[in-house]
Formats: structure tokens, sequence, C-alpha cells
């Protein structure tokens, strides 16, 4: 089962991480980095990857974090989770970045480093 | 999510920029609660308002809506930065933090919103009736408005809200009908519990419950200890309500909540036993916190500075009650509009670690401003940090 939250097409290269995120208090706005140690993808950028999370949590301004990232060039290219939260879908919403949502067995499937694509206009939404 | 012709129209784009853009936000929000249609909402409370958080790609955003939005619904508005009332104390703040804070600050107040700069919005407004729709995006607020206030409310997100504000709508989400049993129940283990246990226990609650949790095992808590188990919850997940119950009465999964599993999450927010500053007020304290803590305070004074924060109407209301004499007397520090959590006013230059009763407070300070938190109650930081 694969949901479509954002529409849109990406190509680029998985940054998966088990950590459910909390962008206001774990990503730089500006960078897209990692700064909060308790995350296994601590120091890591989120730029340009297709960031594969469970889902956000926290502050509902993270949602004008994940818009200050795409005004600063340093937004994901797209995001997949396992759960839609309102501030994931609203920040990518207004950021123009695809965001889809997949099922358990899917999102377990999706291997780090990897090269995918993202197209929600397709039969396969993910390839 | 089914549209109906004129908000499909609106998402198309007819009805101009502003509209195109609150209608794109509702539909991903609605495919992301799984809804089938948008209905009213009454009020809406924004986030999105400290120059700290939302940074100049922000405040460049709310200058280009404001020049056209208007909001349609009654909307109130989270703290922003600082007090501008004492903005001259605090010289580390500068020039341009505080022309981007006013110029945030007169985007909201020409798009129509009430500058009440307070995540407590419940604390200044009596509540509308029961089930009546709202659309709330500060977590605390949220919850609080669910669990305790009888409302209806998704745990909106900044752009949520604000997409509901100049729409007046919102997705018809599960959380927004009808009661349904939560599917877990959280066991109450701890006995007496101060502000800072509920806190503890809101914290754990957001990490391992989803929509919404049960909570056994305590009587009605005072609204200090509420307030800070709705702050604790909405800082750590994705939780939007809880229910307290009697244990036997619910089917659902059980998970204690006991001395082991409130030190883990002590010890994950506690990082030194010494703060130089105190901070009370995530969330920002209302009439009868400050009540109490100028009766706590009496004959007393800090040994070290402490920051109050409470919302501008609770503060007026706590002068007129001379609440705020003996407060101050203390060396109470009284500062509205802000809150601990993001302020600029504390940072590590001037400051290496916090005292604070405010778990979702403590999570802010360490994760975001960077400093070392000294968690504690309220009883206890009155007992060793006051003469």
């Amino acid at each position: 089962m694969t949901k479509v939250i954002v529409q849109g097409k990406a190509r680029g290269t998985v940054l998966k991480t088990s950590n459910p995120i909390n962008f206001l208090g774990a990503v730089d706005k500006k960078t897209g980095i990692i700064h909060d140690q308790k995350y296994d993808i601590f120091e890591k950028s989120i730029k340009d990857s297709i960031l594969v999370f469970p889902y956000g949590i926290g502050s509902s301004v993270g949602a004008y974090t994940i818009y200050s990232l795409k005004n600063f060039n340093s937004a994901p290219l797209a995001m997949i989770c396992r759960k839609a939260d309102l501030t994931v879908a609203s920040g990518c919403a207004l950021a123009n970045i695809p965001m889809i949502v997949v099922s358990s067995e899917q999102f377990d499937s999706i291997e780090n480093g990897k090269e995918i694509q993202i197209d929600t206009e397709s039969t396969t939404v993910l390839n | 999510m089914e549209l109906t012709k004129e908000e499909q129209s609106a998402l198309n784009g007819e009805k101009g920029d502003v509209l195109q853009t609150a209608y794109r936000i509702l539909l991903a929000t609605g495919e992301a609660t799984n809804a089938e249609k948008l209905i009213p909402i009454t009020w809406a409370h924004l986030s999105g308002v400290n120059y700290n958080t939302i940074g100049d790609a922000g405040e460049e955003f709310l200058k280009k809506l404001s020049q056209d939005a208007k909001v349609k619904v009654k909307t109130t508005l989270n703290p922003m930065g600082f007090d501008f009332d004492h903005i001259l104390e605090f010289d580390h703040i500068d020039d341009d933090f505080i022309d981007k804070q006013k110029s945030i600050k007169d985007s909201y107040i020409k798009m129509g919103v009430e500058p009440t700069f307070s995540c407590t919005p419940y604390d200044i407004y009596d509540l509308p009736e029961k089930n009546t729709q709202v659309s709330f995006a500060e977590s605390n607020a949220a919850i609080f408005a669910n669990s305790l206030g009888k409302l209806k409310t998704n745990k909106e997100s900044a752009f949520s809200a604000l997409a509901s504000a100049l729409t007046g709508k919102s997705p018809y989400s599960d959380l927004r009908k009808d009661e349904t049993n939560s599917p877990l129940t959280i066991r109450m283990k701890l006995e007496n519990p101060n502000e800072l246990d509920f806190g503890l226990l809101g914290f754990f609650a957001g990490k391992v419950g989803d929509s919404s949790v049960n909570i056994s095992g305590v009587s009605q808590p005072d609204r200090r200890s509420c307030k800070a188990l709705c702050g604790g919850m909405g800082t750590s997940g994705t939780c939007a309500k809880f229910q307290f119950t009697d244990d036997e009465e619910t089917n659902s999964e059980k998970i204690d909540f006991g001395k082991e599993e409130m030190n883990k999450i002590y010890d994950e927010l506690n990082t030194t036993d010494k703060g130089d500053l105190i901070t009370l007020g995530s969330p920002q304290l209302g009439l009868q916190e400050l009540s109490d803590l100028s009766k706590m305070l009496k004959g007393k004074s800090f040994q070290k500075r402490c920051m109050i924060f409470c919302s501008r109407a609770v503060q007026h209301q706590a002068r007129n009650l001379e609440y705020t004499n003996e407060i101050e007397r203390a060396g109470g520090e009284i500062l509205s509009d802000c809150c601990t959590c993001l302020t600029p006013l504390i940072d590590t230059n001037q400051t290496d670690a916090v005292t604070t009763n405010s778990v979702k407070g403590a999570y802010y300070l360490k994760n975001s401003t960077g400093v070392d938190v000294n968690l504690k109650p309220l009883s206890k930081i009155i007992e060793e940090d006051t003469k």
C-alpha cells in the first residue's frame, strides 16, 4: 500500500533512519544536518536525499523547518514515511517536496544508500 | 479526500494564491489523516512566531502572505522570541533579530490574528462548548483542548493551523470524530506524583502512544500537573489526546509507568545537578500558578536569576491581583509573549545550565538552545534555590 501525501517526482539516494524525526529539534534549518546525537543519522545531511524515516514528531513548527530547508536548497528530494503526520505533510506541501506513506513491509525493504525513484503519477510509485 | 466544487476551484488557484496555498496544505494534511472531507472550525491557534525557530525563510513567507491574506475565524498566536518590554535588558539580542521578530509580529497582526503570544490559549479565553471543532497547532494546547477541554482538534502543524485560519476549515480526521477507545492504557504507578512526574509521564506517553492514550491510576491532578502532562506529551511524539480512566474498565493493551520508566526519561533529559539560571513556564504559567508561586515565595528570595514566563493577559490579571508583588520582591523576572522553549534570551554564551521543572522546556533547552538542564519540581526549586 502506497499513499500519496504530496505529489511529485524525484530520483536520488536513500538516507534511511529508524528514528522518528523532530525537525525543529534535530535538523539544522539552513544546512539540513542532523544535530541531535541520539539519531542514527547524527551529523549526516538530509540535503538532496530521498529521506526515509518512520514519521515526524515534536513541535508543530517543524513544518517551517522543512520550508526553510527548501529555501536554503538543503531539503531532501522526497520523503517516505511509514506513518503520516501533519508537520511533515504540511511542510512538504508548502515546500513542494513529494511525500508518500508506505506499508511497514515496504518501509523495511527500502535499503539505505540505494538509488530509487518516486513518481506519484506512475502506477508504480516507488522504483 | 473529497473537495467541494468551491474548494477544488480554490485549490486550482481560481481564488488567488493565498487560498491555493492554504488548500494545498489542507489536501496534504487531509490525506495524512485519512479524512474524507473538510469541515468548519471556529478557532485556530497558530505556531511559527518565534524568529529563532522559523528563521529568514519563515519571516519572508509571512511577510509575503500577509500582503493579501486575512484570517476567516478567531485566530490566536503562540509565543515569539522575547518580551518587547524587556528587550533592552538583554543586550546580546542583536538588532537584526529584533527587526525580524517585529516583522513577523506585524505580518500576523496584518492578517487579523489576535496577538496573544501565548502557548496557553486555554488560560486566556473561556473554552467554547464541548465538541466544538478548533485547530490548535501548539502541541500542549491541542492536547489540553482534546483531553481536558473536550474540544476537537488535530495536533495541527504550524501550516495546517494557518491553512485552517485562512479557510475556516480542517480535515475531518478520526480525532475530530466521536470518542474512540484508545488501544493503549498507561498505568501510572508513581505515588503522590508532582508536576515533574506528570511531565515525565507525558513524555513517556507521547513516545509509546499513537494518536490517543488512556491513563489510569491518577485522580484528577491540579492544573500545573495537567499542563506539565500536556507539555511533555506534545514534545515526544504524535499523541494528541489522553483520557483518565479506570484501569479495569478498558480492554486495551497496558503499559506501566513506574520508577524505572520515569528514571529512564529523567536521565535522558536531566544532564546536570545544578543550573545557573531558573526558568518557570513552558507551558506559560496561568493565574493560579502565579498565585501559588507568590505564596510559596513568601519571605524568600531567589539565590540565582529566575525567569518566569506567562502570557501578557495573565500577567495583567496577576498584577491587578498583586500576585506579582511577592514574586518580583523575591527577584523573579516576569516575562510575557515568550517562553522557556527556544527563546534567544537564554544562550550558551551567557548560560551553561538551566534549572526548570518543565519537561518540555528541558527537551528544547538541551536540544535546541544547547545548554545543560537540571530538572526538578517547583517545590524543590523553592527549597534549594531560594533563601
